[in-house]
């Protein structure tokens, strides 16, 4: 009914040579999450670095809740919070004088910052460490606070790029709870992630970035129906063989399934998982040919570009953090035995 | 933790711009950046140790060596410390700005409807008082081992304004190596390139006339030269105007042009 809380339409940057961004359009409807999934390098940081009017665009709009991100850049950053992938926060201020600190360059006066830190301090669980300083934290704690920090000013419009990259799983659902959360009362949230599982679970919206450019978008839901639930790795013995058995497990898969012919490991995607290993199995033992691997799975990240580009992302894209990984062009990949 | 959805304080940023923001949100940044250093145990004993040593060292290892004029080796050396120490203290503003940047706070800073000096005129700031307080320290232990301010008060209050504002100036030099390193790392090892022939090459620790008739020219041109000569000048109770007006437009001149460019820089950093 009224336009969207974010508003992308054809957005470009290039470092140099680099095309970072070739055109990316996208629209959040206010009080939902778009997740922005994409391997290293994909642009993601990016686009959230233009909408947080870090970085101005070469070219295509933006705007946030009507404002233009480059001539209304002070409206803009009044209504928004960025967390970003590194804690911002002081090591040697408390827990409280952070956030402080941010209040104060809200300009809402010192004491409302006081009592508004507080407020977060307690919502966030960290009042017992609200007066230790930030070095004495753990990962999660940072976090955490990193998060408090960017919702001082109660942001209609939340940037959270990749929150939950290098914590432990316990902190990570933490993180969604509160994310969940945020969402509940009516924030706009774009989230980008690494993870399918955390834009599975948090977003209402995902579009997957490659190489600057959204290549595909839609619910969760609509993303699986092209990909499958899960995904079977299989491996026979006998590699001439392979051809066959990929037919006769191809009525048991939701999309096609795909072979590296290096490694010679299928990758099947599939509906209804729990039942159907065991119709694999037996469909396979009526064979005769050997099974030397077979693992079952949720879709990855790198199932997703699989599917959709026919190449892996780089192997750390599912699991590590490291900015500046190479991608391998191709099919083939000497990656992980099973998941 | 289950508070989000309980009515909270309302916070409304302000979302027009207002001239006074230039002042508070840099006073902001400033008493951010020192309560860093007050908190930072290491940090605070740094900067109350290094000038201690930097005066008992000079004094006491080159005090028997150096002939100087009328002979008072510890008035003539104090002044020499003084800047050297601050303008030592401003290598902190390329180190704390890359720092800042590097991890990300820059970043929020740039986020927030914020004045956009602030970051920049704060972490200047900030370093001066930092260096005040350097000085301070520095006088206390002058004064324990002989050393006397000669001048009048007047005399005494221009020369340390002298000596920290030359900081400043070298602050904005450094701000601008803080914005352009990768890394604190690199911040660190970029500026005291410039900073060491700065502080070496000059009438610091030891009287310009001994030095090479190559090297004699650019030391007594060195902006350090002539900011060490006004303080002596000023410490001595014989001030000479021209020399302190020659330091006065050094540092005038270096903050006027370094700043912009920091500013520019900043600006466009992305």
């Amino acid at each position: 009914m009224s336009e969207p809380a974010i508003l992308v339409e054809g957005l470009r940057k290039s470092y140099g040579s680099v095309q970072a961004l070739r055109g990316i359009d996208l629209a959040v409807p206010g009080g939902t999450i778009l997740g922005l999934l994409g391997p290293n390098g994909a642009g993601k940081t990016t686009a959230v670095r233009i909408l947080a009017t870090l970085l101005n665009p070469d070219g295509g709009q933006a705007s946030v809740a009507g404002h233009d991100l480059v001539r209304e850049a002070d409206e803009v950053r009044a209504i928004i919070g960025l967390t970003g992938q590194y804690a911002a926060v002081d090591e040697n201020l408390t827990g409280r004088e952070n956030l402080e600190l941010v209040g104060r360059l809200l300009h809402v006066g010192r004491m409302t910052a006081r009592v508004r830190a507080d407020e977060l301090l307690e919502e966030f669980d960290l009042s017992d460490a609200a007066r230790r300083p930030v070095r004495t934290y753990s990962g999660g704690m940072r976090r955490r606070l990193d998060l408090a920090a960017s919702l001082v000013g109660h942001p209609a419009v939340l940037y959270l790029d990749e929150p939950t990259t290098g914590l432990d799983p316990r902190s990570r659902v933490t993180l969604w709870e509160i994310i969940a959360r945020l969402v509940a009362a009516g924030t706009t949230i774009l989230l980008t992630t690494q993870y399918l599982e955390e834009a599975d679970r948090l977003a209402d919206r995902i579009a997957v970035i490659d190489e600057g450019r959204v290549i595909a978008a839609g619910t969760s839901s609509e993303l699986k129906d092209r990909l499958g639930e899960d995904v079977v790795e299989l491996r026979v013995g006998d590699r001439s063989r392979v051809p066959e058995i990929m037919d006769l497990l191809r009525p048991l898969a939701a999309a096609e399934p795909r072979l590296d012919r290096e490694t010679a490991l299928m990758t099947i995607p599939v509906q209804h998982a729990a039942g159907m290993l065991a119709e694999f199995v037996r469909r396979i033992d009526a064979t005769g040919v050997e099974v030397s691997e077979l693992s079952l799975h949720r879709p990855s990240l790198d199932d997703v570009f699989l599917a959709l580009t026919g190449r892996r992302t780089a192997p750390e894209a599912s699991s590590a953090d490291e900015p500046g990984v190479v991608r391998r062009k191709g099919g083939s990949s000497d990656r992980r035995q099973a998941a | 933790m289950s508070a989000i959805t309980r009515p909270a304080t309302i916070v409304m940023p302000a979302a027009r711009r207002s001239l006074s923001w230039i002042v508070t949100d840099a006073l902001t940044i400033t008493w951010r950046n020192l309560l860093q250093v007050v908190r930072n145990p290491q940090l605070a004993v740094i900067d109350t140790i290094t000038p201690i040593m930097f005066v008992l060292l000079f004094a006491f290892v080159f005090g028997g060596a150096i002939r100087v004029p009328g002979g008072d080796y510890i008035s003539y050396l104090m002044p020499g410390i003084f800047v050297q120490t601050v303008v030592f203290g401003a290598t902190g503003t390329a180190i704390g700005l890359a720092e800042d940047l590097q991890k990300g706070v820059v970043d929020r800073f740039r986020s927030l409807p914020m004045a956009f000096s602030a970051v920049l005129v704060g972490r200047t700031f900030s370093d001066a008082l930092r260096n005040l307080y350097t000085v301070i320290v520095m006088t206390v232990v002058g004064y324990l081992i002989g050393f006397r301010f000669h001048g009048s008060l007047f005399d005494t209050a221009l020369a340390l304004a002298l000596v920290v504002g030359f900081g400043y100036a070298i602050s904005w030099l450094s701000a601008n190596i803080g914005l352009l390193a990768k890394s604190a790392q690199a911040a660190q090892g970029a500026i005291f390139i410039p900073v060491f022939p700065l502080t070496f090459a000059s009438s610091a620790f030891v009287p310009v006339q001994t030095m090479p008739s190559w090297l004699r020219p650019i030391a007594e041109a060195n902006p350090v030269t002539v900011v060490v000569n006004a303080a002596r000048g000023l410490v001595a109770g014989t001030p000479d105007t021209a020399t302190v007006l020659g330091a006065v437009a050094w540092i005038v001149g270096i903050t006027l042009v370094f700043a912009p460019i920091a500013m520019l820089v900043y600006r466009r950093r992305g």
